[in-house]
C-alpha cells in the first residue's frame, strides 16, 4: 500500500538516518551548539524525534525561524483593525488566524462576523479581489525569503491588471540579518548553522558566506525531512570538528549558490529593505521588505491608516528568548501553565511551526 | 386526482423548500409525500401517528442522538443523509447495541433544492437498509433564507446492549491490544477536496459507512474480551486514543509504521500540511481488546471490506497514564495529542 | 520555513496572463503558478509553496546525495571491530 513519494520518502529511510546518527556520535568529540533557523525544520526535528536521537555532546537550539512567531504584536492589532471593517475580505495564510493580539485574533474577528479568509496562496486572494469588486481584499503577506516572491508577485500582477481594490499587509523578513543580530549577541552560545533549505532555494547561499567568515562559523543549507536533516547536522558536526567555518550545501536538489534570480528580480522590482520589528526580539535593522514607493497604493497599513496602532506583550511571555535560542521553550516558567496552545501567551505557542507548540504538542515530559 | 387549493400557489410548481412547506398544513403533506414517503416508509412511518410505538427486546437500551451539518452536503463518496445515518448507527454499535430504530429531524432553508433533497432522503433509505435499522419518525421545520446551510439533520437512534457485553472507554487494562480497521483520513481529505477549489483536488473518497455489521461479527467471536470500541470521526484516531487513554487514565503507545494511509491522503495531508491521524473518518473502527485475542478480532475484521486493511497498531500501557505515544519510524517517540480545533493549513 | 512540497508537474496553463501548470502529489493536485521556473517541463519535480514553483528538482543532484549517503552504509564506514580492537587482540 506504501506508494513511495517520490523527493520525500527517499528521506524518510530509517536505515538512512541510523547510519547518519551513528556518523553523528562517532565524529561529534565535543559539545557543539547548533541552530536552525526554519520553522519548518524546528517542527520536523521535534515531531521525528531527532533532537532525542542525537548525542548528548549536540545542542540543538531553535532559532526565530516561523515568521507567524516573529510578525510583530502591532501588525497583529493592526489585521485585526483592517479585518474588522465591513468593506474588507481579509485574507491569510491559516496560521495567522490564531495568533493572539491584546485584542482577540482573527479567528474571533470572524465569529464577530468579519468576512476573514484562508488563503493558501496571495494569487487566491487577488482572485477574491477580482471576484468582488465592491470589497476591499487584503491580504496578510507574511513569511521569510521563500515567500517572498509569492507575496511580490502578487502585487505585481495586481497593479499590471489595475485590480485596485487589493492590497497587501506586509510582514515579510529576512533570514541573514537575525543570524547576524544572533551572532552578535553577547548571549550567543551558537557555534553553527542549518539554513532554511528554502529560503535557500530562493536566495542562493551566497549571502551566508560574508556571515560564516565574519562570525567563524559554518553554515549549511539544509532540507527538511529527518535524513536531510541529519545531514545537515552530519556536515556541520565534520566542520566544526575540523574548524572550518564555511557554508557547504547539503540540499543541492534544491539549492544552488545563486538561487533562484527570477525570484529574486521580482521581490528587488516590488519590494525594498527596511528595518523591521522581529517580535519577542526587537528592531533587527535592514531585516524586513516594504513595498516598494511605485506600489504604495498597495499597501494595506497606508489605505487603512493602521500605522499608529501599537500594542503590549504579556509579561510573563518569554517568547523572544526561545526564538534567540537563548530558552527552551520548556525553561519558560509558563510554559504548560499559563500559556498553552489553548490560551498562548506569544506566537512560539500558536504558530504550528513555533518552537513552544512544537514542544508541547510532542514532548513527553511535558506537563 | 384533483387538488382544491386553499393556497393559490399551484404546488406541482415548486422545485424548491419554501417556507410554506414548514408550516404543517397542505404543502407540508405534499412535501412528505412527494419527496419522503416514496423512500421512507415502513409499518410505523405509515401511520403517520406522532410518535413510533416501539416493543423493543429485552435487555439494556442504548439511545443515541448527533445533528450532522457536513459541509458540502455532497462530496466523494456520500452525502449528508448517508453521514446521518451510519454516524448514529456506528454510535450505538460502537457501545455493544444492536441498532434498531433511527428518528429523523430535518432543518431545510428556504429555497433548497427538492431534488437535492430528494436525493438525500433516497440515500437515507438506503443507508438504514444496509444497516439493517428502521427510520421510524421524523421532523421537517423549514427556516427563512439564510437561516442555516441548505440542510440540517438530527439523527437519534436505539438500540438493544447484547447480554453481558460491557463496553466503554474506561475499561482499557494495561497489555491490550489497539486495532484499527482500516485507512485513516479518507472522510476529512474527501470534504478538502469538495472545498478547496483548484488549489487542491484529488481523488479520494469518503469512508462513510456503517460498521455494525463487522462490530457484530467480532462480539460474536469474542463478546467478553473487548473493552473497548470507537468510531474516530471529527479529530481523527489522535481524538478518539487520547480520549480513551484520558478516560481509563491509562496509557497507550502506538507505532508510526503500522498507521495504514492511502497514498492519495499522504499525498494531500503532505501538500496541506495535515496529520492523517488528525483527519476525520466516518467508517472506520479502534478497537480495545485482550491482548490474547487480538489476532481473532483481526481475521474477523479482515473477513469484511471495510476492515480488510485491519491491522494493530499498537497497545495499551501503564506509563504516561491519559498520554498517546508514537514510537516512529526512527524509535524516538513524540506524544501525538488532541488537535486545537479547526484544521489551519499549515504554510510554514 | 516552509512548507513546500515536491511534485510533479503533469499540466501546463496560462491564467490571467500568469504561467500556470497544474502539480501532482502522490495523487492529489494543486495548482501552481510556474513564473518563476520558466524553464519547467511536464514531468519534471519542483517544491510548490504559497501557491508557487520555485526551483525545478535537480534529479541528478538528488541522486549524487543518495548514492552518497548510501555509501555511507556500504562502505561500512563505521564498524565498531575495527574501530575498537577486541580485548583478545590487545
Amino acid at each position: 500500500m506504501l506508494m513511495p513519494m517520490k523527493h520525500i520518502d527517499e528521506y524518510r529511510d530509517p536505515a538512512l538516518a541510523r547510519k547518519l546518527l551513528d556518523e553523528i556520535h562517532r565524529k561529534a568529540s565535543r559539545h557543539w551548539t547548533i541552530m536552525e533557523i526554519c520553522g519548518g525544520q524546528t517542527h520536523s526535528i521535534i515531531r521525528n524525534g531527532i533532537d532525542q536521537l542525537l548525542p548528548d555532546t549536540i545542542e540543538l537550539v531553535h532559532g526565530p525561524g516561523c515568521p507567524v512567531c516573529v510578525t510583530p504584536l502591532e501588525s497583529i492589532e493592526r489585521a485585526l483593525a483592517i479585518a474588522a471593517w465591513e468593506e474588507v475580505i481579509f485574507t491569510s495564510f491559516g496560521d495567522m488566524l490564531r495568533v493572539p493580539g491584546n485584542s482577540g485574533d482573527l479567528f474571533m474577528v470572524r465569529s464577530a462576523g468579519g468576512d476573514v479568509r484562508i488563503v493558501f496562496s496571495p494569487l487566491d486572494a487577488l482572485q477574491i479581489a477580482r471576484d468582488n469588486p465592491s470589497k476591499e481584499v487584503v491580504f496578510f503577506a507574511v513569511g521569510f525569503e521563500t515567500t517572498a516572491p509569492a507575496n511580490a508577485m502578487a502585487v505585481w500582477q495586481a497593479a499590471r491588471e489595475g485590480i485596485n481594490n487589493f492590497s497587501v499587509l506586509v510582514s515579510q523578513v529576512m533570514v541573514p540579518p537575525a543570524m547576524r543580530a544572533i551572532l552578535s549577541s553577547p548571549d550567543n552560545r551558537v557555534q553553527g548553522f542549518l539554513a532554511a533549505g528554502h529560503v535557500c532555494a530562493v536566495m542562493g547561499y551566497e549571502e551566508y558566506e560574508p556571515i560564516a567568515r565574519e562570525f567563524q562559523v559554518p553554515i549549511v543549507p539544509t532540507g527538511f525531512e529527518p535524513v536531510e536533516l541529519l545531514a545537515g547536522i552530519l556536515k556541520t558536526v565534520e566542520l566544526l570538528e575540523e574548524g572550518k567555518a564555511e557554508v557547504v550545501n547539503c540540499y543541492g536538489r534544491v539549492v544552488s549558490r545563486a538561487g533562484n534570480p527570477v525570484a529574486q528580480e521580482t521581490i528587488q522590482k516590488v519590494f525594498k529593505v527596511t528595518d523591521r520589528q522581529w517580535r519577542g526580539i526587537g528592531l533587527i535593522p535592514g531585516s524586513g521588505l516594504g513595498l516598494r514607493k511605485e506600489f504604495a497604493r498597495f499597501d494595506a497599513e497606508k489605505k487603512f491608516n493602521v500605522t499608529n496602532i501599537s500594542a503590549e506583550e504579556s509579561p510573563l511571555c518569554m517568547s523572544g528568548s526561545v526564538l534567540q535560542g537563548i530558552l527552551k521553550p520548556d525553561g519558560c516558567p509558563a510554559f504548560a501553565k499559563e500559556c498553552t496552545p489553548q490560551h498562548p501567551l506569544g506566537a512560539t505557542m500558536v504558530s504550528s511551526e513555533g518552537a513552544c507548540a512544537a514542544y508541547y504538542k510532542y514532548h513527553l515530559d511535558t506537563p | 386526482m384533483t387538488i382544491a387549493p386553499i393556497c393559490p400557489i399551484p404546488i406541482m410548481q415548486h422545485e424548491t423548500v419554501q417556507m410554506a412547506h414548514g408550516a404543517g398544513g397542505r404543502l407540508s403533506q405534499a412535501l412528505m409525500q412527494r419527496v419522503f414517503m416514496p423512500h421512507l416508509h415502513n409499518a410505523f412511518l405509515d401511520l403517520l401517528d406522532d410518535q413510533a410505538k416501539l416493543d423493543l427486546p429485552s435487555g439494556r437500551t442504548a439511545f443515541t442522538t448527533d445533528t450532522y451539518v457536513v459541509s458540502p452536503i455532497f462530496f466523494p463518496g456520500g452525502n449528508i443523509g448517508e453521514l446521518a445515518v451510519n454516524g448514529t448507527v456506528n454510535d450505538l454499535a460502537v457501545g455493544g447495541a444492536k441498532p434498531l430504530y433511527l428518528s429523523a429531524g430535518f432543518v431545510l432553508e428556504e429555497g433548497f433544492s427538492l431534488v437535492e433533497l430528494e436525493t438525500i432522503v433516497k440515500s437515507m433509505a438506503e443507508a438504514a437498509r444496509r444497516a439493517g435499522v428502521m427510520i421510524v419518525t421524523g421532523d421537517t421545520k423549514v427556516v427563512g433564507k439564510g437561516q442555516c446551510d441548505r440542510v440540517f439533520i438530527n439523527t437519534s437512534g436505539i438500540g438493544v446492549i447484547r447480554e453481558g457485553v460491557n463496553l466503554s472507554c474506561r475499561n482499557l487494562k494495561a497489555g491490550d491490544s489497539i486495532i484499527l480497521s482500516g485507512t485513516v483520513g479518507d472522510h476529512g481529505m474527501a470534504i478538502m477536496t469538495s472545498r478547496e477549489g483548484l488549489s487542491f483536488q484529488s481523488r479520494i473518497t469518503s469512508d462513510c459507512a456503517a460498521l455494525n455489521g463487522m462490530i457484530g461479527a467480532i462480539l460474536d467471536e469474542v463478546p467478553f474480551a473487548i473493552h473497548a470500541m470507537r468510531d474516530p470521526t471529527r479529530g481523527g484516531v489522535a481524538a478518539t486514543l487520547n480520549e480513551l487513554a484520558n478516560s481509563s487514565s491509562i496509557g497507550i503507545e502506538i507505532h508510526e509504521t503500522t498507521i495504514p494511509v492511502k497514498p492519495d491522503v499522504r499525498g494531500a495531508c503532505e501538500l496541506l500540511g495535515i496529520d492523517p491521524l488528525h483527519v476525520a473518518n466516518e467508517g472506520k473502527l479502534v478497537v480495545a481488546v485482550a491482548a490474547g485475542d487480538a489476532e481473532k478480532v483481526l481475521k474477523v475484521m479482515r473477513s469484511f471490506d471495510l476492515g480488510r486493511d485491519a491491522v494493530i497498531i499498537g497497545s495499551v500501557v501503564d506509563d504516561h497514564p491519559g498520554m498517546v505515544v508514537m514510537r516512529t519510524v526512527y524509535g524516538s517517540r513524540r506524544i501525538i495529542d488532541l488537535p486545537l480545533g479547526e484544521q489551519l493549513p499549515r504554510i510554514c | 520555513m516552509c512548507l513546500a512540497i515536491p511534485g510533479k508537474l503533469i499540466e501546463l496553463t496560462t491564467e490571467n496572463g500568469l504561467k500556470m501548470g497544474i502539480i501532482d502529489v502522490n495523487g492529489s493536485k494543486t495548482r501552481a503558478c510556474l513564473e518563476y521556473v520558466p524553464d519547467i517541463k511536464i514531468g519534471q519535480y519542483t517544491i510548490v509553496h504559497a501557491g508557487f514553483a520555485l526551483k525545478i528538482i535537480d534529479e541528478e543532484e538528488a541522486a549524487e546525495s543518495l548514492k552518497l549517503w548510501q555509501e555511507l552504509i556500504e562502505s561500512g564506514a563505521f564498524q565498531p571491530d575495527e574501530e575498537f580492537p577486541s580485548q583478545e587482540s590487545l
